[in-house]
């Protein structure tokens, strides 16, 4: 498909698909925005503005609510209730409950069978379809792009401008091609593939970019493992990250409750799949990276660009030929307690984290699982694993996962985003290390003085059965 | 919004590269349903010793001589992470408007304008000489002009900063942009009519 003979990029396509005004000199371009999700966090204000000028939301079904970031992840009482401690988190709850009603959202409650982390319950329930503009107040809606669909963060003011609107200004991005050629060695995973792209280009490396992940080895990942990708984009600077909608992406939504079905389905399948970037699209950038080459990764510092492949050495700052990247190593060695030239591998740790919008999905939790049956977590270890959404978890539960997990010594949650942004008071201690399938390392982002590493589902397993920083790949060795 | 027209103030420096979203302010503190009070957590865990009370008198921004600075020199790539628009409000609450830096994260650039919080970008030798300055003279003032684009130093050096034309009108007249959006509202109709949704979350 072209536009005027000129070959397009899948971003350029579905953004040209939802110009309602064009780009000038004066002003943004206006996009059109196909579904906004909505969580208890970033949507109060905006709720609030709406109020103030007497405005109605334009299109509440285009809308979704769900509740993630305060909610927690305690099992249920007796009545089969999650209750919440926190008063000012059950009053932000209480004002989305109140928010969704009155403006005729629907939205998913704290102990409702289909609640979870916004990320999940969009892909999970066929929302997120290809070509779609979606965005959210939350940065990792970069998530969704791995269906070819344009998703990405908002603030709160511009959560009122959908709200009000269905529309968002915005600059038109530049592109980059993101390459992983190659496949995955054994162990290797999704998360070791984006870390290994954030520690390249470092976390401002994408600012102003949409990412297009392409090349054998994201052809090869599951559309778990895509969404694993796409969801980290942001911690690269780039706002978006979108794989091109293949097969793989046709049979993930075939079937699901916001799929199109008969009809629609085939017409909708005839439009996704002219939406890869066509034959000679130009991207503003490129990189190229060899998945065969790749190993498990571990951020070893204080943002998700100081990672490195985990049998490495944490780097020296006096080997820092840019001061301001020396001074900002020294701070993190010293923020988490680590010495230069020192070995993370075997490095003692006191938690593992199995969730977040990042690997909270089945197969994340499947992987962990398969991994850590018959074994078990250190004593010194607190494991705790928290499933993605309810649906996850459901899942989960019927192939019996949770009881794998629970034999082996480690927690099972409710469905939430937890101690990925330690909101709910599931958080590190001042000093705790943690092995993370999060996406944040940054200083304080698991619990005032917590310290974390970021690793995949499989480093984390292993990692919780060694109790301390361990490659999967041996444990996987001594299986086979 | 208020207009936002010149800005004359002093400058404290954080020559910090990357200070992400969660340093502006911890997530323990988004459980706010309003924008009020959010100026004390800015920075908080550099801020407060273990309490979350107690001031760190080590912190730049606690030092008596840097106190009512409006200006906030910050290293590279400032406000990465989180898309939370509590970073520019903490910051204005605590008396910021503006920040300067060689770049900032997208999302943190667009949250700041809509509230009129100035992100001026500027080279990196600016950026250096105006750190020395901070940490030199504390009382070192500078200027800026939105309608120019420039930043005043205090030797008189006038650099020019990028701006884009919609957010500096907003700026200047104090405007929000969704009164902007409202207006289209015969384009955003015609858009739909042309164009089928694409999915339907009450179904
Ligand atoms: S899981 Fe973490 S990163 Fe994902 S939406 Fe929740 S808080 Fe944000």
């Amino acid at each position: 498909m072209t536009n005027n003979g000129r070959p397009r990029t899948l971003f350029e396509k579905v953004w040209d698909a939802h110009i309602v005004r064009e780009q000038s000199d004066d002003s943004p371009a206006v996009l059109y925005i196909d579904l906004h999700l909505v969580h208890e966090v970033t949507s109060p204000q905006a709720f609030s503005m709406l109020r103030e000028r007497g405005l109605q939301v334009r299109r509440p079904d285009q809308t979704i609510g769900t509740m993630d970031h305060s909610t927690p992840t305690t099992p249920r009482n007796e009545l089969g209730i999650i209750p919440v401690a926190d008063a000012m988190a059950a009053k932000q709850l209480d004002t989305f409950t109140k928010n969704c009603s009155d403006y005729g959202i629907p939205m998913y409650a704290l102990g409702d069978e289909h609640q979870g982390i916004v990320h999940v319950i969009g892909p999970e329930k066929g929302l997120t379809q290809p070509g779609m503009t979606i965005v959210c107040g939350d940065s990792h809606t970069s998530t969704h792009g791995a269906f070819g669909a344009l998703a990405f963060g908002i603030g709160t003011s511009e959560v009122g401008h959908v709200l009000a609107t269905q529309t968002l200004l915005q600059n038109k991005p530049r592109t980059m091609a993101v390459n992983v050629d190659g496949r995955l060695g054994e162990g290797v995973t999704a998360k070791d593939i984006i870390l290994a792209i954030i520690s390249r280009i470092g976390i401002g490396g994408g600012t102003g970019h949409v990412f297009e992940y392409r090349g054998e080895a994201i052809r090869g990942l599951s559309m778990e493992g895509r969404m694993t990708v796409c969801n980290m984009s942001i911690e690269g600077g780039a706002r978006a990250g979108m794989v091109a909608p293949d097969d793989t992406t046709f049979e993930y939504i075939r079937g699901r409750r916001h799929a199109p079905s008969g009809a629609d389905w085939d017409a909708a399948i005839a439009s996704w799949r002219a939406l890869p970037s066509d034959d000679g699209a130009v991207f503003d950038k490129e990189i190229t990276l060899r998945a065969d080459e790749l190993i498990p990764m571990i951020t070893y510092g204080t943002n998700p660009g100081m990672g490195m492949p985990i049998d490495s050495a944490v780097p020296t700052p006096e080997n820092e030929t840019d001061f301001n990247k020396k001074i900002a190593l020294d701070k993190a060695l010293a923020y988490m307690d680590l010495r230069p030239g020192q070995k993370l591998l075997g490095k003692a740790i006191d938690v593992v984290f199995i969730g977040s919008c990042t690997n909270s999905r089945i197969s994340d939790l499947r992987q962990a699982a398969e991994f850590i049956q018959g074994r078990k977590v250190a004593d010194s270890v607190r494991m705790m694993v928290v499933p993605g959404s309810q649906q996850v978890k459901k899942q989960a539960e019927s192939e019996g996962l949770d009881l794998i997990f629970r034999e082996a010594g480690a927690e099972w949650r409710e469905a939430g985003c937890s101690m990925c942004i330690a909101m709910n008071g599931d958080q590190l201690q001042p000093g705790q290390y943690a092995v993370s399938t999060s996406n944040r390392n940054f200083e304080g982002r698991q619990g005032k003085g917590g310290r974390t590493f970021l690793a995949s589902p499989l480093t984390a397993a292993a990692s919780a059965v060694a109790g301390a920083v361990t490659d999967p790949r041996v444990m996987l060795a001594g299986l086979s | 919004m208020e207009k936002l027209k010149h800005i004359q103030g002093s400058i404290v420096s954080i020559p910090v590269n990357d200070i992400d979203t969660d340093q502006i302010i911890p997530a323990r503190f988004l459980k706010v349903t309003d924008k009020d009070g959010l100026g004390k957590a800015a920075f908080c865990d550099w801020r407060y010793q273990e309490d979350g009370e107690t001031p760190n008198p080590d912190f730049v921004l606690n030092k008596p001589e840097y106190q009512g600075a409006s200006v906030l020199i910050a290293g590279n790539n400032f406000g990465c992470g989180s898309s939370r628009e509590h970073a520019p409000w903490a910051l204005l609450g605590a008396g910021f408007k503006a920040v300067i830096s060689t770049e900032f994260a997208d999302i943190f650039r667009n949250n700041s304008l809509k509230n009129g919080l100035l992100p001026i970008v500027v080279d990196a030798e600016t950026q250096q000489q105006l750190f020395s300055l901070a940490e030199e003279d504390p009382s070192t003032t500078v200027s800026v002009n939105v309608e120019a684009q420039t930043l005043t130093l205090p030797d008189g050096r006038e650099v020019g900063f990028p701006l884009d034309g919609f957010s500096k009108y907003c700026l200047l007249n104090g405007v929000d942009q969704l009164g902007y959006l409202l207006a289209l509202d015969d384009a955003v109709q015609s858009f739909e009519a042309d164009n089928p949704q694409r999915v339907a979350t009450k179904a």
